[in-house]
């Protein structure tokens, strides 16, 4: 325990003031924990990793660890890391951005992200709706889920943001709840020690907003939906197949070698400099 | 055996035959310009394609098409952030899109040039046809109460004067800054002057000479301007768009929140002199001024000297700062003068703040077209003429 406390001390802001905004029972922290651990296993300083983060819930923990924080505009966290890994390469750049922040108002800086193949780690906090604002439906909202837009059950399909990275050409897509906190640890890890674009998705429950609203009596109930439902990708083909469709794969979807934008563009402007010697 | 000289065009001053557009991105690259990030949109995407023939091949040099205007102005902010010298280049409805960044670029206090080719509109518009109509957007198109910093250019040569310049006072205050153009000085071909890097004064941002432990972000100074270290540099802060105390965490206690934001516009009014440029031309005795700006002040320009042959006492007062707004060099003409004539291609948004300014001391009269077409001197000289 002593050592828990010493890790969190290291890392988090000691002239921030505290409480933080997040509901009991919200899993916002236990990402932040595992982004913290994975972050001190790679023996990463704090000087060079720069966490940029979008707005609602998800946006307000790049206030509380100490690395080089930006707290952007709602939507837009991508294009702000985009420019800074552009600008410095050496930086390892940290997206954190929730469902309604990544795959709404964001969703087409999402998908260039992925396709441009950008050396930016996104983390998407998962929770289905839009916590700060509310309880709204987000892109994310499944069907005939209720939330204060949707009080006659949602109406509209929602995304997967696993096969939405996949078809934008992300190189490494895992999925994690923060129920399994292992699995999560070791995907984030993975994720920073790689070049390009890396998506992680962490399904994380919103009690307050989303749970109330959807029949969770308490947020242990959430947790235990996560727990019931989450399977390992390779245990999901064990299943028949009406049940494979009930259920939500965690697990690394995809793992492939491809350079990244920054690479790419070293390259040119090397060639470029051999030229005109 | 001789040592190789290796021939460095830079340091020589040479003429260019060159677009407005072209003289935007050669006075970015003298003033240090090293990433520009931008999407494509008519009468400005020249600058975007000679940024991406040109960045790459100068050391760190980047150049990134981003999906649209939004991301443009996100990656250029993001890449200010990491120590680089900043730009983008839109047109008027990309120039909307980019509002809800400029806001964000103020209260954070980012430098960055954004250059605005204005067309006609609103909407789609006059994608090929030159206007004025964005001037007050560039003022007030971001949500909150906010200190804006926006130049102009007349000709292809100012062009470039003004991009450095517009990086020099983002640089120093700290703050976004607005180029305006329109599309015939963007369009326009003129044989300029490239000087050589040390005929300007360069600016960069100061940065924090403390050691990191004792860095405040935000701290009040007597200019105002707080120094700004580079992300990975050692001096990690939290950088946000909600109102921040000094130490850059959000905040909504009223003494901290006006602090912050009496500091944000004091920076700029107490640096007023540095910022505001205007031109004269015969004014010493002049009865009847014409004021004006971008494309239109050349028209005015051949105006006044044609009404001076007429034997009319008129004068051009050329803005090249829009905003702040140059109100002590505006206020001194109009009290000498019987009539100010405010030609401008929309349906009178500089005029409006002539107007404020003149307060009923002598008349102020308007001269607009929104037809697309620019205003020729005939018609300027018609007016003043009957002034």
């Amino acid at each position: 325990m002593a050592e828990v406390t010493q890790l969190i001390h290291h890392y988090l802001r000691h002239n921030k003031r505290f409480p933080h905004v997040l509901c009991p029972g919200c899993g916002h922290g236990i990402v932040l924990g595992s982004l913290v651990r994975s972050v001190h296993q790679l023996g990463l300083t704090k000087d060079e990793v720069v966490l940029v983060a979008g707005i609602g819930c998800s946006g307000r923990i790049a206030v509380y660890v100490d690395f080089n924080t930006v707290h952007t505009t709602h939507g837009r966290a991508l294009t702000f890391a985009t420019g800074i890994k552009m600008a410095n390469p050496r930086l390892k750049v940290i997206a954190v951005m929730g469902d309604g922040d990544a795959l709404s108002i964001g969703g087409n800086h999402f998908l260039h992200a992925a396709r441009r193949n950008i050396g930016v780690t996104a983390l998407i906090l998962n929770n289905n709706i839009y916590g700060m604002t509310g309880g709204q439906s987000s892109s994310t909202t499944a069907e005939n889920c209720y939330s204060t837009t949707s009080p006659y059950g949602q109406q509209e399909q929602s995304f997967d943001i696993v096969e939405l990275a996949k078809a934008a050409g992300a190189p490494y897509v895992a999925r994690s709840t923060v129920l399994h906190v292992k699995l999560l640890d070791r995907i984030i890890t993975t994720a920073l020690e790689r070049p390009g674009f890396n998506l992680v998705e962490v399904l994380t429950p919103c009690h307050t907003q989303f749970g109330r609203k959807n029949k969770f009596k308490t947020t242990v109930d959430m947790y235990k939906w996560y727990k019931k439902n989450a399977i390992p990708l390779d245990s999901l083909s064990k299943l028949p197949q009406e049940e494979q469709q009930q259920r939500t794969p965690i697990g690394i979807f995809v793992e492939e070698n491809r350079p990244s934008l920054e690479e790419r563009y070293a390259a040119i402007t090397c060639r470029l400099e051999e030229a005109s010697k | 055996m001789p040592t190789k000289v290796k021939k460095n065009h830079r340091k020589e001053e040479r003429s260019l035959f060159a677009l407005g557009n072209e003289a935007v991105v050669e006075g970015a690259l003298l003033a240090g310009c090293s990433f520009f990030a931008g999407y494509p949109i008519t009468p400005s995407t020249e600058i975007a394609e000679i940024m991406a023939e040109r960045l790459p091949k100068r050391p760190d040099g980047v150049f990134i098409q981003m999906e649209d205007e939004i991301a443009s102005l996100g990656a250029v902010i993001g890449a200010s952030l990491a120590g680089r010298k900043s730009m983008t280049a839109t047109s008027g409805p990309g120039f909307s899109l980019m509002q809800e960044h400029i806001g964000y670029a103020s209260m954070t206090e980012v430098p960055l040039v954004i250059v605005n080719v204005m067309r006609g509109g609103p909407s789609t518009g006059l994608p090929t046809s030159p206007a004025q109509g964005d001037v007050q957007q560039a003022r007030w198109g971001t949500h909150g109460d906010h200190p804006i910093i926006v130049l102009s250019a007349s000709d292809v040569q100012e062009c470039l004067d003004m991009t450095v310049r517009a990086f020099n006072l983002s640089e120093k205050y700290r703050s976004p800054v607005i180029l305006l153009l329109d599309e015939i000085t963007a369009h326009t071909r003129e044989k300029i002057q490239i000087p050589n890097r040390e005929t300007y004064e360069i600016f960069s941002r100061i940065k924090p000479s403390m050691p990191p432990e004792w860095f405040v972000p935000y701290e009040e100074s007597m200019r105002g301007v707080p120094p700004m270290p580079a992300l990975g540099e050692g001096y990690r802060f939290h950088v946000t768009g909600l109102t921040h105390d000094v130490n850059g965490y959000p905040t909504s206690r009223p003494e901290e929140v006006e602090k912050l934001m009496q500091r944000l516009f004091r920076k700029i009014d107490q640096f007023f002199y540095d910022i505001q440029i205007v031109e004269e031309t015969a004014c010493e005795d002049a009865e009847v001024v014409v004021i004006a700006y971008g494309c239109v002040a050349r028209s005015a320009h051949l105006a006044v000297l044609q009404a001076r042959e007429l034997g009319v006492r008129a004068g051009l007062l050329k803005l090249k700062t829009l905003f702040p707004f140059p109100r002590p060099a505006v206020e001194r003409l109009i009290r000498q003068c019987r009539t100010v004539i405010v030609p401008e291609m929309n349906m009178g948004q500089m005029s409006r703040e002539v107007k404020r300014v003149n307060n009923g001391l002598s008349s102020v009269r308007t001269l607009n077209r929104i037809d697309g077409q620019i205003i020729t001197p005939a018609e300027i000289l018609k007016v003043l003429q009957k002034a």
